[in-house]
Formats: C-alpha cells, structure tokens, sequence
C-alpha cells in the first residue's frame, strides 16, 4: 500500500466538483422529497429548527473529522457529553456558579481525552476499543453522580442562551459556524493542521521528520474532548435537564456525519465542510422523518442505511473517475 | 487490503498462537485468588449452589464472547454482537409467543443471528467498510429494529419446554453450562485441531501471507461474523429462556463486557493470537469479580465503570506483553 499524502485544500472550480461527496446529492434530493411532501419542511420555524438539531451534532463531528483524518476514532464522545452535562448540572444544583461547573466539565473532557490521546498516540493501542472502554468509564460515572435519575432544576440561563437568536439566526447556530470558521484556520492554516493530515498518511515518516507527531495525535482526541465538554451547555440548553443516557447514540451519528461527508479512514483524505453536508443531511432526514412520524427507533436505522448508501455511491465515483484517469 | 485502522500494528510471528501454558496458569490462580478471597468474606460462597449460579452467568457471556474471540483471532472486530443478542432475544420471543412453538424461537433466534453475521461479512468483506464502522453500524440498525419492532412492550411468559435452556438441570449442572461447555469444546478444537482453525489464526497474524497461501481470506472472514452472530443468537435463546422475559436493552450492557472477556482471556486485539479457552477462563473471571463487587455491598451504578476500568487495564496489559515479545 502507498503511503503517499493527500492533502490539497480546494482551489480549482474543477478540483472543488470532483470532490464533492456522494451525500450531497442525496441532500438535495431528501429535501425536495420532503418540501413536496409537507410545506411545513420549508417554514422558518422548520428551518431554525434544523439548525438548531445540526449545531449541536456539528459541534461534535467537526472535531471528530480531525481525529478520522488521523485514521482513529472516537466513540467516547456520546458518553462524555452525557457525563459533562451531568457534572455542569450537578455542580449548579449544588449551588455552584456557572462558570466553575463550565471548567469542570472542561477538566472532565481534558482528562477523557488525555487518556484516550496517549493510550490511541504513544502505546498505538486500536482506537475503537480505547474509547469503547473510556466509554464505558463515562457512561460509569454518569451513573454513578446521577444515581440514573436526571437532574433538573438549574438556572435557567442556559436553556434562554439556546433559544436566543443573533440577527434571526438561533445562537447555537452561530457558535457552531464560529467553531466551523476556528477548526478551518486550525486544519488548513497551521502547521498543526498539516500534521494531522500527514498522521493519518505516514505517521512515521513524520516521527522521521523530527516532528513530535505522538503529541500532535494525541491533541486531536484532547480537542475532541474539549469541545464535547462544551457542547454539554448546548445539549443543557436543549433538553434543560441532565440524564445519564441523554446523548446515547451521538457518537454514532457524529462519525456517521464525518464518513458520509467523504472523509475516509485511509491515508489522511478529507474536508472539513464535508462533515457540514454530512451533517445537514443526517439532520435533514431525521427532522423529515419526524414530520411524516416515523418513529425515532427507526430514524436510527435510517441512518444507516443512509451512510451505506453514500460509502457506496462515493466507491463507484472514485472507481470511475479512476478509470477515467 | 488490510482493514485494520493503524498501520503502525505490529505483525505477529505466528509462533506462539493459542495462549501458553504460563498465561493459562495465570490466569486459574487469578480464578483461584478471587475465589478464596470470596470464601473468606462470605462462606456461603464456597456452596455447590452459589458455584453452579456463577458459572450459569458466566456462560451467557461466554457465548456472547466466544464468536467475538474467533472474529478478533482472524484480525477483525464485531461491535454488534450485544445488540444482534437484543434483535434475537425480541424476534424469538414474539415467535414463540405467537406460535407457542419453542422450534419457532430457536429457528428465528439462531436465523436471525447468522443473518446479522452475514450483513456484517458482507458489509465489510465485499463492500470494503471498515469492520468497526460496518458493525458499529450495525450496532444501531439492530438496536433500532429491536426498539422499533416492540414498541415499548415487554414480552414474557414462555412455556417450560422452552424455558429448559435457560433454567433447567441435566444431570444436576445446569443446561446453560452444558451449552457452554460444548460451544467450548466446538471452539477448541476448531481452532486447533483443524486446517481452517489454523488458516483463521494466519489470517490475523499475516493476512497478506495468508492470501499468498492461497487461503480465502473473503470467506473466511464472512464465515466467522456468521459463527459470531450465531453464537449471539444462541446466547439470546438461553438469556430469554432464563428472564423468562424479553425486551429491547438487555444486550447493550453486554458489549463491553465480552471485549473485557476476551481481552482478559489474553486474546490480542491485534489478532492472530488468543483462543476460546482463555475466553471462557476470562468470562469466569468477569463474573466473579461482578460477584465480589455485589459481596462487597458496591453499588450496582459502578458495574459500568469497573467494566471499562477493566477493558482498558486489559489493553495496556497486552500491549506490555506485546512489546515485551518483540524485543
């Protein structure tokens, strides 16, 4: 297998077409199926709505891009924003300010991604099974503080922060597009950025280069985790209760939207707002399928099958336009 | 084609296969130590019944594992195996329920495993998906069909033909632990007596030399997410059986721990090495630790944690071991 890198960021109009992934056309599709089949699909009321169901899960692929890139894998995340959420709500029920429940939660996903980060970097132990087991430590805790009941009752700041719009745009949307905007500077206009493209290519040739690249793997599951710590505020906001089991599955979805947006687990190949199509679609379909009220049980196999259909259609592009070639 | 994620994955000699003697040992005194520590905090431990009872629980997790341990030995991994036992456990009992036939639930139970299994081969041997991407999916889609399918409900009450697998006695030791005992002899000499027992180990320690020796890999594979997904349906007839009851849920807790199982049996994830028995010695020692936890007045709320503490003490174990072989 060669290990060359592949790494351009999009410049040609050219270049740009033959990159786009598979789910777009599926994107488009879905939502002409759904506008023709209820108006209500393209009301704003509906359209906020979607965006506001989209920040939060963007804000957990977004960073679960860096790591794919890195040719791992991440499935702590649903877990560790359950225990966040848990550990803000707990800290403000028992009469802490904001603030510090924020920076605990913040040393939560700082640890749960320093563990996952040197075990998957420096003792290149298979990433699925590292974070099915920090999962498992996550899911652990959670019930341990909440005893498996939810937590509610905390200050209400949180849930008038999710609703708030700035300019008629919902806030969490707008968080979501500034963390889109840092990750972009962070991927494709540092050093760092390069570096984790050239993991997920030839992680010793990078170590040959005299690049600390152990460090640079690991900070990707620290990043991811960081930002799982965050986005418990938006998930606070949305649900305005705390329970162990709340973001059960996100973890699913998160990777899903990553793979469906054309990133691939091979040789550090991907883009970023690939993950945002990716996303809008996974949105765009359960939001459908809520409107013709298919039960949520089933939206989940839905996106499965979406994600098998997108992984297939990308293979027959690439082998064509290969043959092409 | 490799479809492991690292590429830094070491390749194993393929040497030393199944687990030597010294890690056999290991870990029966591991066993050995628990169980005295037990016998001194409870004496009711040391009682036939109280044994029987452990090595009845030990063996649903052990059937859980068992097809795990065979996918990891061939270099790959199956996710879903909790949730196929969940799909399995719902699709028998409405078939027995509607029926009133046990046949009917063995059949749909043992169908609709090797079913799961086959998607997962194919998914990943044909289509190419990654192994944990192809049956973390199927995770979902299974855990999905399962809530969807009973809609809330619980189904429960079977009659006594069926409710044998899981709470009967033959010969005094119960029937869980005779299925046990024989998917465990089925495996040890699969794995050790047979030329396609071999062939599985080749494949996880060198695949690429292993289709050089014109071994087929494809199938293979798909035969052992088939034998892995029969095994989950297998555990969800004995698991209903014993609950007399099934709802959609039961399997999820059991994923992490039949990895631990596996792991603690001194299987390695990257493949190529472990074997059956050390999963069920691993599943023993699982079990007995859950038992010393319940002894010991812990919670049940830390289970979760414990599990995963344990999974990841595992890897790093291995990984010592590992590094250890190769200098």
């Amino acid at each position: 297998m060669t290990d060359q890198i592949v790494h351009e960021s999009p410049v040609s109009l050219g270049a740009l077409l033959r990159r786009i992934p598979g789910v777009s056309f599926i994107l488009v599709g879905m939502i002409v199926v759904f506008a023709v089949g209820n108006p209500r699909f393209l009301s704003g009321v509906n359209l906020a709505n979607i965006g506001l169901q989209a920040s939060l899960l963007l804000m957990l692929a977004l960073p679960m891009t860096l790591i794919i890139l890195t040719a791992g894998l991440d499935l702590s995340v649903g877990a560790l924003l359950g225990l966040c959420g848990v550990v803000i709500a707990a800290l403000l029920v028992a009469g802490w300010s904001l603030p510090v429940a924020v920076v605990a939660a913040l040393f939560v996903g700082l640890v749960f991604g320093a563990v996952n980060g040197i075990l998957i970097s420096y003792l290149a132990l298979p990433a699925f099974v590292v974070t099915l087991g920090t999962m498992g430590l996550c899911e652990g805790l959670s019930l341990v503080i909440t005893n498996g009941d939810p937590i509610g009752g905390f200050t209400p700041a949180l849930e008038v922060f999710y609703r708030s719009t700035v300019l008629a745009v919902p806030t969490p949307v707008v968080v979501a597009a500034a963390f889109y905007a840092l990750l972009w500077l962070v991927l494709y206009r540092t050093r760092f950025g390069n570096y984790v493209f050239a993991i997920g290519g030839n992680k010793d040739a990078l170590h040959l280069a005299g690049i600390k690249a152990n460090l640079v793997h690991m900070s990707a599951y620290v990043l991811c985790s960081l930002s799982v710590a965050l986005s418990a505020l938006l998930l606070l906001g949305r649900t305005n209760s705390a329970h162990p089991s709340v973001a059960v599955g996100m973890e699913f979805e998160a990777i899903a939207a990553v793979v469906l947006g054309g990133t691939s687990f091979e040789k550090g190949q991907g883009w970023l707002f690939g993950t945002v199509l990716g996303v809008l679609a996974i949105t765009v379909l359960r939001n459908g399928l809520n409107i013709l009220s298919v039960e949520p049980s089933l939206q989940v196999v839905c996106v499965g099958v979406l994600l098998i259909a997108a992984l297939l259609i990308d293979r027959n592009r690439k082998r064509t336009s290969r043959d092409a070639a | 084609m490799t479809t492991m994620v690292n590429p830094a994955l070491p390749s194993r000699s393929a040497q030393q296969l199944a687990p030597g003697t010294l890690a056999i040992l290991v870990r029966l005194g591991l066993i050995a130590a628990i169980a005295v520590m037990l016998a001194v905090v409870s004496p009711g431990f040391v009682a036939a019944d109280n044994l029987l009872n452990i090595l009845r629980q030990a063996s649903l997790l052990f059937l859980v594992a068992s097809g795990l341990t065979l996918v990891i030995i061939g270099g790959g991994l199956d996710l879903s195996v909790g949730a196929n036992l969940t799909l399995c456990a719902c699709l028998s009992a409405a078939a027995i329920k509607s029926t009133g036939q046990p046949v009917a639930g063995v059949v749909v139970a043992l169908g609709c495993g090797a079913l799961v299994g086959l998607t997962n081969g194919v998914l990943i041997n044909r289509l190419k998906i990654p192994a944990f991407l192809a049956t973390f999916g199927m995770l979902w889609v299974a855990q999905g069909i399962a809530y969807w399918f009973m809609a809330g409900q619980v189904v429960y009450g079977f009659p006594p033909a069926f409710r044998f697998f899981g709470g009967g006695f033959w010969l005094g030791i119960p029937v869980p632990i005779w299925v046990m005992s024989m998917v465990g002899a089925c495996g040890l000499v699969f794995m050790s007596r047979t030329t396609m027992g071999r062939e599985v180990y080749l494949m996880g320690a060198n695949e690429a030399a292993a289709v050089l020796s014109g071994i087929p890999v494809g199938r293979r594979r798909v035969l052992l997410y088939v034998v892995s997904g029969l095994m989950a349906g297998l555990a969800a007839l004995i698991y209903v059986a014993r609950l007399n009851a099934a709802e959609p849920g039961i399997g999820e807790p059991l994923l992490l721990p039949a990895i631990a199982a596996v792991l603690v049996g001194g299987t390695s994830l990257f493949g190529g090495s472990g074997g059956v028995f050390g999963t069920l010695l691993g599943a023993i020692i699982l079990t007995l630790i859950v038992n010393a936890l319940n002894l010991l007045n812990v919670s049940a709320t830390w289970h979760p944690f414990v599990t995963g503490a344990i999974v990841l003490v595992a890897m790093l174990a291995d990984a010592a071991v590992n590094r250890g072989a190769r200098k």
